[in-house]
């Protein structure tokens, strides 16, 4: 046995190296991987350009609908886009995809998120892969001082983010009207949980928690505001204390969304619902 | 429960090895009895620091099969039948002898840390809080002290940066001083410069193996690293306090 592992009390340095006995690589691996389907699976969709609206549904990956192509097959109607039609100059080679133009933002909130970052600094970085096994080595380790310092802006990509969920309520709410009339389709209520989740991962996030109390030392000590302060914080509290929960199943149902709209929109899935008909 | 195989590291700041030891293990038996009858009948000179036995005193902190646990508080029956169970000295900290290594690090950083200053008392002669104002902080006051989190956590383990990052144990005192309602003290330019807020990258080990169950990580050193956003990373706030450098300071 070397001297160094000796001096350790019998432990090894090198990367993975560790005694662990149960498999502490299958959470890595498997939360690893399932972002990594959801990533491929957002791209793919975001390149296709097309069936992503169904009368009256649209799929969250493209909204909101920023320009419209309307000779694509399953695009929004041109009065959906809040800029008209796509313009012409852009690039031939890049598809005219109104999802190439938003998703940056939900993006950016998940990226920077506390439970997204425990995810992918174990499973990608492996700072450290898991507890009590060996990181990656390092020269200068400097965690979220340098090239992460911008995981510090997250509660803005919160307000990004917060802007999606009013804009995703639209949606759902006019996922019930077809032509003006009021009816309920299963896409109706798709896209209404997929607002449900992700509203619960949003305002389950830390930063929202810190701002609405969490950055008091003194709930009551402000008259006139306690009840209001310590009442949201312990409300955002609960849905915190189950942030992992809800980023997952939120990330899940926005893809399933955008996959059902898809497949009814090709006419692969029938829709449904009480206008009867297609 | 019949014999049960132990590899146990022997050795001090010399050298060192694992040796094997079988004994007979009895129902109810925890790891640290397993250690005691080790001593008893096989190395009367077996190092092994322990107290209360009851998961309190935070002395019996090892590495059992890989995991920072209490000994005391593992029970064998958690183990299978023909599992060899390797038991050894937290790495973090320099060793002393066999399962005892030299935690003093731990209360240098103690040290470090700005004390309790309360405000003036109230007209009365008395400090008042309210239970749902001090309540955040009592699960902060849970810690024994075991020094698992610091022992797991990545940045003291791996990297050794223990100039620059004080541990989540002490961010968990830090929380406690930080958010009593009763303290004066501004402590958040030391944790972010001195006591290394941007250090930790969340991992959450700390939470994991904390046997007190402290949400370390989610209730801690989050919220303090979100204070440490508001007075030097948040733009709109560093502009408000510019404008009203009294009211937001």
């Amino acid at each position: 046995m070397s001297q160094s592992t000796a001096k350790t009390g019998g432990h090894e340095t090198s990367f993975l190296s560790n005694r662990r006995t149960d498999k502490w690589w299958v959470e890595p691996i498997l939360t690893g991987l399932g972002f990594l389907c959801f990533v491929v699976y957002t791209t793919w969709a975001m390149f296709q350009a097309n069936h992503y609206w169904y009368d009256p549904y649209l799929s969250p990956l493209y909204s909101p609908v920023l320009m419209v192509d309307p000779s694509v097959p399953g695009a929004a109607p041109l009065k959906h886009a809040w800029f008209g039609l796509w313009p012409d100059w852009w690039p031939k080679f890049l598809p005219s995809s109104p999802a190439m133009l938003i998703l940056l933002g939900p993006l950016s909130f998940r990226t920077t998120c506390y439970y997204y970052r425990k995810f992918y600094y174990r499973s990608y970085f492996m700072t450290p892969p898991g507890c009590g096994v060996t990181g990656v080595p390092q020269k200068k380790y400097n965690g979220e001082t340098k090239l992460f310092l911008f995981q510090n802006l997250h509660r803005y990509t919160f307000y990004i983010a917060v802007c999606y969920i009013v804009l995703l309520a639209y949606d759902a709410f006019i996922s019930f009207f077809r032509h003006g009339e009021f009816g309920v389709g299963v896409g109706s209520l798709v896209l209404t949980l997929n607002v449900v989740l992700l509203s619960c991962y949003t305002f389950g996030c830390h930063a929202w928690r810190h701002l609405v109390g969490g950055r008091k030392d003194c709930f009551s000590c402000t008259a006139g505001h306690e009840h209001l302060s310590h009442k949201g914080w312990s409300k955002v509290s609960i849905l915190n204390k189950h942030h992992m929960f809800w980023a997952w199943v939120s990330m899940v149902w926005v893809g399933f969304t955008d996959f059902y709209v898809r497949m009814v929109s090709m006419g692969v899935w029938t829709d449904l619902n009480t206008w009867g008909g297609h | 429960m019949g014999k049960r195989t132990f590899r146990v590291w022997r050795g001090d700041k010399d050298g060192g090895r694992f040796e094997e030891y079988s004994i007979d293990v009895d129902q109810g038996m925890v790891v640290l009895d397993c250690i005691h009858r080790i001593q008893a009948l096989h190395a009367n000179d077996l190092a092994c620091r322990w107290n209360c036995k009851a998961g309190k005193c935070g002395s019996c902190s090892m590495e059992i099969n890989g995991k920072p646990r209490l000994s005391c508080m593992t029970r064998m029956n958690t183990f299978k039948d023909d599992e060899v169970i390797t038991v050894q000295p937290i790495k973090s900290f320099p060793l002393i002898k066999d399962l005892v290594a030299d935690v003093s690090w731990n209360y240098e950083q103690n040290k470090k840390i700005a004390p309790f200053k309360p405000r003036p008392k109230d007209s009365d002669g008395n400090w008042r809080m309210r239970q749902r104002d001090v309540e955040r902080v009592q699960e902060f006051r849970k810690c024994i002290e075991c020094y698992l989190c610091q022992n797991v956590c990545h940045v003291l383990r791996d990297h050794d940066r223990k100039d620059q990052f004080v541990g989540p144990r002490f961010m968990i005192r830090l929380a406690s001083l930080e958010m009593h309602p009763l303290d004066t003290e501004d402590r958040i330019p030391k944790i972010k410069d001195e006591y290394g807020a941007g250090l930790c990258n969340i991992t959450k080990c700390c939470t994991q193996v904390c046997p007190e169950h402290i949400q370390i990580t989610d209730n801690g050193i989050i919220p303090l690293k979100e204070r440490v956003v508001s007075r030097y990373y948040d733009p709109i706030l560093w502009l408000i306090r510019k404008i009203f450098p009294k009211k937001n300071k």
